[in-house]
């Protein structure tokens, strides 16, 4: 009997272990094979494996660039402009799609037949069409049907659109740092208030006016630098200039190109489509009984939004907008299409095309997207957590 | 406060309505006759104030006709679905003003200032849309480069697949499963053999010439029948016991999610050759097909997994009661249950497969947009790019408005079921 058992338990591991010993050899064989074939390939090539020329210079040159930049630079300098101008067009999209999103996702419920209609085919129009087509429309039909230089469309004299891009006047400021210290204080006595607030409601019942004081504080303190820190604000307004007899240029300010106008449109409009599937899934999924229940204890309408409909709909919310935000920066990889210069068009085209290193190149890229995925994903489960209920 | 208003109440019914109405309509003749003869009659206010001149005499109008319980069961439906509170009313104007003044001239450019005859670009005279360019083009917007004299090989290739696929309805229930054996891995074969040619008398044509929409179906076709079977194994590894094949599972499909395609079709593009031996080559379309396959495999991994996890765990253990083995178990209890309770998930990511077949445009492959794209830079048709996208958008709509549709529809009638 004993025996039996024995010979049963033996054979049960075999059975576990015979797939996971192939399926390992089987992926280490895949894995020296390409690496053999890629030695050979490259040795024929004349190439080695490595990262040393990341520290060559590039001697190519990138349209729009967030920090200093130019061709002597280094191709690793070339894949941080590529990278930054990447998070750029991320976050500007994330930004305005949210906003948008919440905004339709809204409107979807609102008891206006026409507005609850609108935003019905804003969603089905916008989210069936590929996103591809989406940014070449702006880009080739659109922004291309814009004025020329000379007859700019005028925001009230400081801001120009043209067929070259948006001219927004700089901002200049002196003693930036000390503006800037004064917001991160003004956060970090919010996070402190808000605390406090809570721990005042949970055990004393008191309700304090959270959102005033915040709003307060960010506004005052910031201001209080301009007036007693010595912080100034000018601003440089775009200034339209004759070149020769029939070029005209905008010069100064910040021109923002319109590749990145018509990226962050179609990003942002795209995927504000899903945000407000979200939105509406998410506030229809709280339950009408708890609203019931909320005000029959006689919280107001604002405490009942604030503090039951919010945080229960925000729970179902948020997953599957932090996919949509991780979708929302893999595809800005779509940039290079048009020509935006993305870490994909800077660094996978063009510095690929003139080193040859296929390898290096595309593992580095596809690297940074895992990470930059895997980081969005990691915040978002650490805020996932906080927002779970804690049951008692 | 409330004394100054003057409030509409149901005593004074008649009165108010009439007001009401008559400001309204004052609100909208004034919007019409600005939009369609350029003649502001509000042009003696200061110039902000006869901007906004509608807006307010139409939500005062609205307000005038704000009366709860009014017994008018029209009014009521009025009040109850457009004009609830001040909020409302406004924002009914508005979305009513944005139609009057942006629908005539979007139908204007679609039809009626537009040109539909001719051959060229000379004959495109209207303000309007040139459809002559779409119409000139056609041919290449759906077959790409294909040879004009061949064209016919891809259209039967697409009505022997719609045949099959109809006649699947029609057939006995004995043998609907070897007709979708057929359908599955006998008739991508053929359909593919019919389109490359090189035997059987037909003519060869490359991969580079095929293009347009047909290449669109064919890629995502042909990138759904063979992601479908990986998948399901990527998920079923993933939810194994054994840690090395979990590993495996896990790393891979989490390696092409967090990436965007269009580096995995770089990848296929040019780092692919160099872990293949040298001299061989693969072609770029079966390069393209492999990279979208390995990429949509994860997706659907992730969707599969979903169904195998809705599913109670008794269904698991009244499988191995019955000495059911591994195998046996999935094919037989489990994976006709869970693959049932995600269709709507896979025909999403289905969705998300067509609507990712323009981005084989980095590897060279056209087709619709790229065609778009090709088309518009021609010498002779310049300034077509938004007659083309226009009309690129349209085929992507209709084709993916009805999938979302269909899936919506199997969702609900899935749902009912339970």
């Amino acid at each position: 009997m004993n025996f039996k058992n024995f010979k049963l338990n033996l054979s049960n591991k075999n059975k576990d272990l015979i797939p996971q010993v192939l399926t390992v050899l089987f992926l280490v064989l895949i894995i020296i094979y390409f690496t053999i074939n890629a030695q050979n390939n490259m040795g024929n090539r004349g190439i080695s494996f490595g990262f040393g020329f990341l520290s060559q210079e590039s001697s190519f040159d990138i349209t729009f660039s967030l920090i200093d930049y130019d061709g002597s630079h280094s191709y690793a300098k070339a894949f941080l402009v590529g990278l930054l101008n990447t998070i750029l067009v991320s976050s500007i999209g994330i930004f305005f799609a949210t906003l948008l999103g919440v905004t339709v996702g809204i409107g979807r419920l609102s008891q206006n037949y026409l507005i609850a209609k609108a935003a019905e085919w804003y969603v089905e129009i916008f989210r069936n069409i590929p996103l591809i087509l989406q940014i070449f429309f702006w880009y080739f039909a659109a922004l291309r049907a814009l004025p020329l230089t000379v007859d700019s469309i005028n925001f009230y004299d400081i801001s120009f659109l043209n067929v070259k891009g948006w001219y927004v006047p700089r901002f200049i400021w002196t003693n930036f740092s000390i503006f800037f210290y004064s917001i991160i204080i003004a956060i970090i006595s919010i996070i402190f208030i808000s605390k406090y607030a809570r721990k005042q409601r949970d055990e004393f019942g008191k309700q304090l006016p959270t959102l005033y004081i915040s709003l307060g504080l960010l506004i005052v303190l910031p201001l209080l630098t301009f007036l007693i820190g010595g912080v100034s604000l000018s601003f440089e307004i775009p200034q339209l200039e004759q070149l020769s007899k029939t070029v005209y240029v905008y010069k100064g300010g910040v021109s923002i190109i319109p590749e990145l106008i018509s990226l962050a449109l179609a990003l942002s409009m795209y995927t504000a489509t899903f945000i407000a599937e979200n939105v509406r899934a998410g506030i229809l999924g709280v339950n009408k009984g708890q609203k019931e229940a909320a005000a029959s204890i006689g919280l107001t309408k604002g405490q009942i939004l604030k503090l039951v409909v919010m945080p229960q709909a925000l729970r179902i919310i948020i997953p599957p907008t932090t996919n949509q935000y991780l979708n929302l920066t893999k595809n800005s990889s779509l940039a290079a299409a048009i020509a935006y210069p993305d870490i994909v068009l800077v660094f996978a085209g063009t510095a690929l095309m003139q080193t040859g290193r296929a390898i290096e190149i595309i593992s580095i890229t596809m690297l940074t997207y895992l990470s930059l995925s895997l980081s969005i994903s990691v915040f978002m489960n650490w805020y996932n957590k906080k927002m779970a209920i804690k049951e008692k | 406060m409330k004394n100054i208003l003057i409030r509409p109440t149901k005593e004074n019914l008649a009165n108010f309505v009439t007001l009401g109405g008559f400001l309204i309509f004052i609100s909208f003749l004034d919007v019409l006759i600005n939009t369609f003869f350029k003649i502001n009659f509000t042009s003696f206010l200061p110039s902000k104030l006869s901007y906004f001149a509608p807006l307010i005499i139409g939500t005062i109008g609205l307000y005038f006709i704000r009366i709860e319980y009014s017994g008018n069961r029209l009014l009521d439906k009025i009040n109850t679905n457009f004009n609830s509170n001040n909020l409302n009313a406004i924002l009914t104007l508005l979305v009513i003003f944005a139609l009057i003044k942006y629908i005539p001239p979007i139908l204007n450019w679609f039809f009626f200032d537009a040109n539909f005859a001719g051959n060229t670009k000379e004959d495109c005279t209207g303000s309007g849309a040139c459809w002559v360019f779409v119409k000139v083009w056609f041919n290449r917007f759906v077959y790409g480069m294909y040879p004009d004299a061949e064209q016919w090989r891809i259209n039967s290739a697409f009505i022997m697949l719609f045949a099959l696929v109809a006649a699947s309805f029609f057939v006995p229930a004995k043998l609907k499963k070897y007709f979708l054996i057929f359908l599955i891995f006998v008739y991508p074969i053929i359909g593919l053999k019919l389109i490359s040619g090189g035997e059987f008398g037909l003519k060869y044509v490359e991969t580079g010439a095929w293009g347009g929409l047909s290449l669109t179906f064919i890629v995502s076709a042909f990138a759904l029948i063979l992601c479908f079977p990986i998948g399901m194994f990527l998920a079923l590894g993933r939810r194994s016991n054994l840690p090395a094949i979990r590993f495996t599972s896990i790393g891979f499909i989490e390696l092409w999610r967090g990436v965007p395609l269009i580096t995995v079709l770089f990848m296929s593009a040019v780092m692919f050759p160099m872990f293949l031996p040298d001299g061989t080559y693969v072609d770029k379309l079966i390069r393209v097909l492999i990279a979208i396959t390995l990429f949509e495999a994860a997706y659907m991994a992730e969707v599969i997994r979903g169904g195998l996890q809705a599913l109670p765990k008794g269904q698991y253990e009244a499988a191995k009661s019955l000495g059911m083995g591994y195998w046996r178990m999935h094919f037989l209890i489990i994976l006709p249950q869970a693959l049932k309770l995600v269709i709507p998930g896979i025909a999403n990511t289905f969705l998300a497969l067509v609507k990712d077949t323009p981005l084989i445009f980095v590897v060279g492959l056209l087709e619709l947009a790229g065609m778009v794209n090709l088309a518009k830079t021609n010498p002779k048709w310049l300034g077509m790019a938004m007659e083309g996208y226009v009309f690129a958008g349209l085929v992507f709509w209709v084709i993916c408005y009805a999938m979302s549709r269909y899936s919506q529809n199997l969702e609900r009638k899935l749902s009912t079921e339970r």
